[in-house]
């Protein structure tokens, strides 16, 4: 393919050269012959057809280069908002790509057609009301509809999570995103504070809050099918945008100030993977907000699953508590004999002494 | 009026002292610090055309790394020394610093100030008839503030740490914190420091623009007889007036959170194993102030560029513009939107999703007078008689461009399609089409337009025909194909597309080195336009008093204006600027300074009543004359 690549540039600039080679000469030819005092010269005609022709290939390595990448657009959305969304997009696509097949077309022939005839006088025509009305009432009439399509399709996307959506917290930080879900017994998410962040509780957890004692962590982001899903995101050091290309979900992630976005995954990896024929296929979840050096490598993998292999997969998670005992120390007295539940029965010798002295 | 006329005679006395009073400048006052507004939009011009080459070579080594990301750059060494890394590859951070320069540059320095800077400074005066700027040092001072501006913007360039990288947005709290990526550290307040000195710069050239345009119009010229020119730039400066210091009010909040501890935009940072004690400022406060200016921006650098257009197309089509008043409208109609459109960039920053709303109704409803315009364009080019010279090629690739970069737009600006777009190579293209290239087209078209006036002599017209075509041609195949892959969900300012896995990086190799390539050539035929201006100043054809046939006022002074424009009395205008081809007449236009008691067999019979206004407008010369002389 690259040597298609280098063909097109040979070609673009033998093109080049002719071009210039042959209006030099033209211009040589004839420079004589022309009126000096006029603005008009014998390449007039050259760029009237030069228009023509731009509008011919144009429209063909249009149409030809849309074609050939039309495979590699994104395949079909894997969530309920992402299919109107992207209906919607075609829709839209058509009517301004029929626009703007339109007015080229007139502007290139036009350009054409009354290219300067000495026998010819332009026509005097400042204007026409009726004219001028009648395109500026359609394009608002094309404009309320797209508006009013695209807002009731905005209002369904941003609107209040149902109260059984899976809740799911990301985290953007330099360079990578932490992923914390609510937990096998509350399954509610508990609190997080910026300063209680150390080494290893890198989100942050409050273990004052008891909502906090069963919560999990994970590097890769299951999301189970057919359910709605709230993700609940923030960042901790400068601006993110969490980007879920397949399910058309995009949000920013905002130091100091905790963003939302709510949707049903409609295609589990294995599907999306017998639909793309790509048996590796993984969903992904990229960052989109320019936010330093690691930028474009800034993603982790996302697994839509079966609701029962997402149960499965939940089940299998151990508590952050259970993981790191020491963490026991944080949650204030009253509290104690409930996080103790998630400390694993038989704390392995360092932890010993933390785990005596809690219990 | 009364007054003007008893004092008529002191003022002729006056004016004979004060032409005595005139000393030859010397070479600093002539070409330096000149207070001249044509020799101040020619420095504007030069400035702007060698931003241009810098901010368009950055983009040719970003354009290396994403269309050949296994190249080996090591020479590029001698330019870049360091930031080509160990491996021969280009610096990650330093890809992320070309980006954001990139796009200061373009945006600010090549289309506000090389675009709007040029011709408001050489246009107004000469189009309205004037002598020169309202106030020719605060011009003057514009200028060397902007140059100022420059330097410190350039010299960012050579630093250690590398200029400012958090793009051309500079979202904080990446750009507050320099722990955050080193080109937030004196990169960015060298940045900062600059822009606060293009604020300045801008802000003394809009209001000079608006003073002269509202008072120094020569009689006759009303406002509905101004050129279109005139009126884009009206509007230019005035949304320019009111949103550049919003602009400045961010930048300094900014300013206070890096280096006076201050929290506006900053709250809960952990970064880099530290939790800063920065609370309750918001990162969102600045994106709603840098947009309120950002948007404006937009049309800042669009109207004048759609203005000179519609001067263009009328000329060489020897046709008047059609719906005169309707192009005035939309553009009126164009600035006013401009200000209540700005969060439509920040559809999914977390912003109110009912605000939301309201900005995608406020955006969408834009879109009806640029298709006015687009289709007023359209109508002017129907039945004309077109002359193709280069400034009409550039005039009408704007119009296409114009058209295909703005219908994007109607999609970008529905939020629910946002979603997935935001971000992505998708919005590269739509303002890459819209924005920058289709005004790049007005500066071009622009320059072929007024070279005459400017030097008084002619550009080579097949080098501009040579470098439109290659132009119009290479600016599609860049900005086209990246349609494809924003749809495609390839985000921007990526230094690789690795990450986004399942091959999709992969499927647009090749559309991405093409793009790489015709970026290249695109950039390269620039060098034609370089040569061709530099060389014609000096050895280009003489030029004649009017080489086009055009009906405005700059086409009446001498080929090479001298201080003041026109040696003798300012011509009175009696007629709008677009008589061309009106029937009855033998000439194919009738200037502006022709009255109607002069053309008689083309008059329209609303004109043959203004026949007698003329007599006051004659009158109204002693005035004129005097308001020189205070």
């Amino acid at each position: 393919m690259n040597y298609l690549i280098a063909l097109l540039s040979v070609v673009f600039f033998i093109l080049a050269i002719s071009v210039i080679a042959k209006s030099m000469k033209l211009n040589k030819n004839l420079a004589q012959g022309e009126d000096e005092s006029s603005a008009l010269d014998s390449s007039n005609n050259t760029n009237a057809y030069g228009m023509l022709i731009f509008w011919l290939l144009g429209t063909i390595a249009g149409v030809w280069s849309f074609q050939n990448s039309l495979p590699d657009f994104l395949p079909e959305a894997a969530s309920k908002h992402g299919l109107e969304t992207d209906k919607m997009f075609w829709v839209s696509m058509a009517v301004v790509t029929m626009a703007f097949f339109v007015t080229n077309t007139l502007l290139l022939f036009f350009a054409f057609k009354y290219r300067y005839n000495k026998d010819r006088k332009a026509t005097f025509y400042p204007v026409n009301h009726k004219l001028e009305l009648i395109w500026t009432v359609i394009p608002a009439i094309v404009m309320a509809i797209l508006v009013f399509t695209g807002w009731r399709t905005w209002r369904d996307i941003t609107s209040q999570a149902p109260s059984d959506a899976v809740v799911i917290e990301i985290t953007g930080h330099q360079f990578g995103w932490y992923v914390r879900y609510g937990g096998n017994d509350d399954n509610q998410l508990g609190n997080y504070n910026y300063k209680l962040i150390d080494e290893t509780n890198s989100i942050g957890i409050d273990y004052t809050d008891k909502n906090s004692f069963d919560d999990f962590t994970a590097n890769e982001l299951h999301l189970p099918k057919g359910k709605p899903v709230l993700l609940k995101i923030h960042a901790q050091d400068v601006l993110h945008s969490v980007y879920l290309p397949y399910q058309r979900v995009k949000m920013d992630a905002v130091p100091g100030m905790p963003t939302k976005f709510w949707f049903t995954p409609t295609l589990s990896t294995d599907e999306m993977r017998a639909k793309t024929g790509n048996k590796d296929f993984n969903y992904k979840l990229n960052c989109t907000e320019i936010c330093g050096r690691g930028h474009f490598g800034m993603a982790i993998t996302v697994f839509v699953d079966e609701p029962e292999d997402y149960k499965k997969w939940c089940a299998e998670q151990k508590p952050f508590l259970a993981m790191n005992p020491a963490y026991l120390e944080k949650v204030p007295a009253n509290l104690k004999a409930k996080a103790s539940k998630y400390i694993p029965a038989e704390p392995i010798a360092t932890d010993s002494t933390a785990a005596a002295a809690a219990l | 009026m009364s007054t003007a006329t008893t004092h008529a005679e002191e003022v002729h006395v006056h004016a004979h002292d004060h032409e005595h009073e005139h000393h030859e400048p010397n070479f600093i006052q002539k070409y330096i610090f000149s207070e001249d507004h044509k020799t101040i939009a020619k420095q504007y011009l030069i400035m702007g055309i060698l931003w241009a080459f810098v901010g368009g070579s950055l983009s040719i080594m970003f354009r290396l790394q994403l269309g050949f990301p296994e190249m080996q750059l090591d020479w590029l060494r001698p330019i870049l020394g360091e930031w080509i890394d160990e491996s021969g590859k280009l610096d990650k951070e330093f890809y992320l610093a070309l980006v954001t320069m990139h796009g200061t540059i373009m945006v600010f320095f090549v289309l506000t100030a090389g675009l709007s800077g040029t011709f408001s400074n050489f246009l107004i005066p000469l189009q309205i008839g004037a002598r020169d700027m309202a106030s020719g040092f605060i011009n003057m001072l514009s200028f060397w503030f902007f140059f100022l501006s420059s330097a410190v913007m350039f010299s960012s360039l050579f630093i250690e740490t590398g200029p400012a990288s958090g793009g051309w947005v500079i979202y904080p709290p990446l750009s507050a914190l320099p722990q955050a990526m080193p080109g937030s550290g004196l990169g960015m307040t060298l940045w900062l420091t600059s822009m606060a000195f293009f604020i300045v710069s801008s802000l003394m050239g809009g209001i000079n623009y608006i003073c002269t345009i509202i008072n120094l119009r020569t009689r006759g010229m009303t406002f509905t007889r101004m050129p279109l020119t005139i009126w884009s730039f009206f509007f230019t400066a005035i949304l320019g007036l009111l949103s550049f210091p919003v602009l400045l009010s961010a930048a300094l909040l900014l300013i206070f959170d890096r280096s006076f501890g201050t929290s506006f935009y900053l709250s809960e940072i952990y970064i880099q194993g530290q939790a800063l004690p920065n609370m309750g400022g918001s990162p969102i406060l600045y994106q709603h102030l840098f947009w309120f200016l950002g948007h404006p921006e937009v049309y800042i650098v669009l109207l004048p560029a759609l203005g000179m257009t519609s001067e263009i197309i009328a000329t060489n089509s020897r046709k008047p513009i059609f719906g005169y008043r309707a192009m005035i409208g939309s553009m009126m109609g164009i600035t006013l939107l401009a200000f209540i459109v700005w969060a439509h960039h920040m559809f999914v920053t977390g912003m109110n999703p009912f605000l939301g709303s309201v900005f995608m109704f406020l955006t969408l409803i834009i879109a009806v007078p640029s298709a006015v315009k687009a289709f007023n364009y359209i109508t002017t080019l129907w039945k004309g008689n077109l002359i193709f010279t280069p400034a009409m090629l550039f005039s009408i690739g704007l119009v296409s461009l114009f058209i295909s970069g703005g219908v994007t737009g109607i999609i970008l600006g529905n939020s629910a399609l946002d979603i997935n777009l935001h971000d992505t190579y998708f919005v590269v293209a739509h303002f890459h089409l819209v924005m920058g290239s289709a005004s790049f087209f007005g500066l071009m078209a622009g320059v072929y337009h007024w070279y005459p006036k400017m030097f008084g002599r002619m550009m080579n017209k097949t080098l501009g025909y040579i470098h439109f075509w290659a132009t119009f041609v290479g600016v599609y195949c860049v900005f086209f194909p990246m349609h494809y892959t924003g749809i495609a969900g390839f985000p921007r300012r990526y230094y690789s597309f690795t990450a986004l896995g399942n091959g999709r990086e992969e499927a647009f190799t090749d559309l991405n080195a093409f793009i790489s390539i015709a970026a290249i050539l695109t950039f390269s035929a620039q060098a034609i336009f370089f040569f061709n201006f530099f060389y014609s100043m000096f050895k280009g054809k003489k030029a004649t008093q009017n080489p086009w046939n055009s009906t405005t006022l700059e086409w009446t002074t001498p080929v090479i204006a001298g201080h003041g424009n026109w040696p003798g009395e300012i011509p009175a205008v009696y007629r709008w600027p677009y008589d061309y081809s009106k029937p009855g007449s033998a000439t194919d236009f009738i200037p502006q300074n022709v009255p109607y008691s002069a053309t008689p067999e083309s008059n329209l019979p609303e004109e043959n009543e203004e026949i007698a206004n003329e007599k006051a407008i004659e009158s109204l010369l002693a005035a004129q004359n005097e308001s020189y002389n205070r």
